[in-house]
């Protein structure tokens, strides 16, 4: 197909690069798939080999399922991840919007102040978080993984989301003044729907760290009662002997529900990436 | 009583003054245009009346109430901007019935207006569609629906033709001059196009850098100028600036003489020029010439006349229509 823009070699190039990308990447996801599904000697044995009938086992799932509360862990994840990833979107949108719309005395230095986050990681502050947590009674609670998780998300949320929210026409905010609606009604029903492709980038950036994050688990609530799924599979792996079926096939579950996730914002994302380049 | 009237109204961002000292006042049922180079502060001014922005000094009064601190809502005015803000998530009939609603107006009292409003703009086919579906005159049709739906005591135009293409610019000109006539209300509109400015304003506030430099009818502007930014401001081609000393005058004053009231004679006449460039238009023909002493020229002739380019000729000027300048470019009468 060579038309005026494009070449037939330009378009195989093109494609050939896409296509190796994403074998790369998807290669340890299939890799831990496949071998969830296989036994144990089998797993070492030809690691690559898709599962047949001989080597097909589901012993992992079923260790997984018996051994420790997984579904309970699940539900763990899930309510950090989803009310973390509400609060960084709702208070980062929210910020945003205050930093672009409003002229105040120290404006830029709050933005430069509210943004420094992005180039400090969280996890400097451990031991003053831990022995925040401690004095506080929040170890081994849900409320610490999610206030810990809502503060790491809103720099780069309230960073992308005010450069979002200044390209949202002022004549429309200001019509909507005329007509009196409120702050909190101009912002939630004139502005966020705007904004909607970059919130759901933020969403992605912001979701998939807060569910595949060991340390901070591992740190502030490792009880039984509020281990999420990525602490959970640890259980399987020991300083001599690691059940490799039971992990890959915690790893094959603990895919999922992000994948979903993902589903659900990845046709925003791609407008969110988008937009801008083309109008 | 006056519908608007500005005090003393100054405007800072930070240590830049926007506006200094503007002082207006709009009859009831006036329609008043607000025209400027961009960055002179026409729209700042606006938004001042909207109450949009906060003056820096200076008070606003809409129909005899002062009101620096009412809400925008509150103020009794509606605003039509350059780009259309209609809803996007509300059908047309939604966006224009939303001021109101949020007034707390009767649902009955509420539907009467609008239907009222769309009849007079020929929105009918239109109300259950969303702002995405509709086409840029459209929208701007919509949005001085949704102003008008309100009966405000002040309309306010920002540019509301300036997204337009040229075609839909003078059908939706006359729009609003029809409209204005119907309702008979006081409008405030913002223009940097002279050519709205004049078709459509009962009087004509010429503003540059942040103050008023004349306010008049169309034609009091355009016959009778205050000082050179307005004499060059109103009227297309641009009024020609002549150096008086080249016609024999004072140093240091300017003549000024529009292009229509000047014509080109091939014997004889007051100022020997070559022709640089000829653009015929069919009713009417813009000659520009270049005179060594008085600068560039440029002549407006009515109908098709045609001048070589390089040929010489000579100007004649219509002497009752010359304006003189003083060195400070304020007029001389």
């Amino acid at each position: 197909m060579t038309t005026a823009r494009s070449t037939l070699g330009n378009t195989i190039a093109a494609h050939a690069i896409l296509i190796a990308y994403t074998l790369v990447a998807l290669f340890p996801v299939f890799l831990i798939v496949i071998n969830a599904f296989k036994s144990r000697r089998d797993i070492f044995g030809e690691p690559l080999a898709l599962p047949t009938p001989e080597s097909f086992t589901l012993v992992g799932f079923e260790t997984v399922t018996r051994q420790g509360d997984f579904l309970l862990y699940f539900q763990n994840s899930f309510i950090v991840t989803v009310v973390s990833l509400a609060f960084v979107l709702l208070f980062g949108a929210m910020a945003a919007f205050a930093l672009s719309e409003y002229r105040f005395r120290g404006n830029p230095l709050m933005a430069l102040y509210l943004a420094l986050g992005i180039m400090i990681p969280i996890r400097l502050g451990t031991v003053a978080i831990l022995e925040m947590m401690v004095a506080t009674g929040l170890v081994n609670t849900l409320t610490a993984l999610i206030l810990v998780y809502t503060a790491q998300g809103l720099p780069l949320s309230i960073f992308i989301l005010s450069e979002f929210m200044r390209t949202v026409s002022d004549d429309l905010k200001n019509a909507g003044r005329i007509d009196g609606l409120s702050e909190y009604r101009i912002f939630f029903t004139l502005v966020l729907p705007l904004v909607r492709p970059a919130m759901a980038t933020v969403a992605v950036f912001t979701m998939i760290p807060i569910w595949n994050d060991l340390w901070f688990p591992l740190i502030l609530a490792p009880a039984e009662t509020t281990k999420t799924v990525t602490l959970g599979a640890q259980v399987f792996i020991g300083q001599f002997v690691t059940n490799w079926n039971a992990v890959l096939a915690a790893l094959t579950l603990a895919i999922l529900p992000v994948l979903v996730l993902y589903l659900v914002f990845s046709r925003q994302l791609i407008r969110g990436i988008t937009s801008g380049a083309v109008k | 009583m006056d519908a608007l009237k500005l005090t003393g109204i100054r405007k800072s961002f930070g240590a830049t003054e926007v506006l200094h000292g503007i002082d207006l006042t709009a009859k009831e049922g006036e329609f008043v245009i607000f025209v400027g180079p961009s960055g002179c502060g026409k729209s700042t001014l606006l938004r001042i009346i909207a109450g949009l922005e906060d003056a820096s000094a200076g008070t606003v009064e809409i129909a005899g109430a002062v009101v620096n601190t009412t809400p925008p809502a509150k103020r009794g005015i509606a605003m039509v901007f350059q780009t259309y803000a209609l809803y996007p998530h509300l059908t047309v009939k939604g966006n224009m019935s939303l001021g109101m609603k949020q007034a707390g107006a009767p649902k009955a009292e509420i539907e009467e207006h609008v239907a009222a409003a769309s009849k007079m703009l020929g929105l009918d086919a239109l109300l259950e569609r969303r702002p995405a579906e509709l086409s840029g005159g459209q929208r701007q049709r919509v949005a001085i629906g949704r102003a008008v739906v309100r009966e405000p005591k002040l309309f306010l135009f920002d540019e509301p033709l300036s997204n337009l293409d040229a075609a839909l610019r003078v059908n939706t000109r006359l729009e609003i001059a029809r409209l204005h006539r119907e309702l008979s209300a006081t409008m405030v509109y913002v223009t940097h196009d002279q050519i709205e400015a004049m078709t459509l304003a009962d009087r004509i506030v010429v503003m540059n850098a942040g103050r008023i430099e004349q306010i008049g009818t169309p034609m009091e502007l355009y016959n009778r100028p205050d000082n050179l930014f307005v004499a060059g401001f109103i009227g297309s081609p641009q009024m020609n600036f002549i150096p008086a000393e080249a016609l024999g005058g004072a140093a240091g004053e300017t003549i000024g003489i529009r292009p229509e009231h000047m014509n080109v004679d091939l014997n004889g006449g007051e100022l020997e020029c070559e022709v640089v460039h000829i653009e015929q238009l069919g009713a009417d023909t813009n000659l520009y010439l270049k005179n060594a002493q008085a600068g560039d020229l440029t002549v407006r002739l009515f109908g098709e006349r045609y001048f070589a380019p390089g040929s010489r000729v000579f100007v004649t000027f219509d002497a009752a229509k010359r304006h003189l300048f003083d060195a400070g470019g304020r007029a001389i009468r």
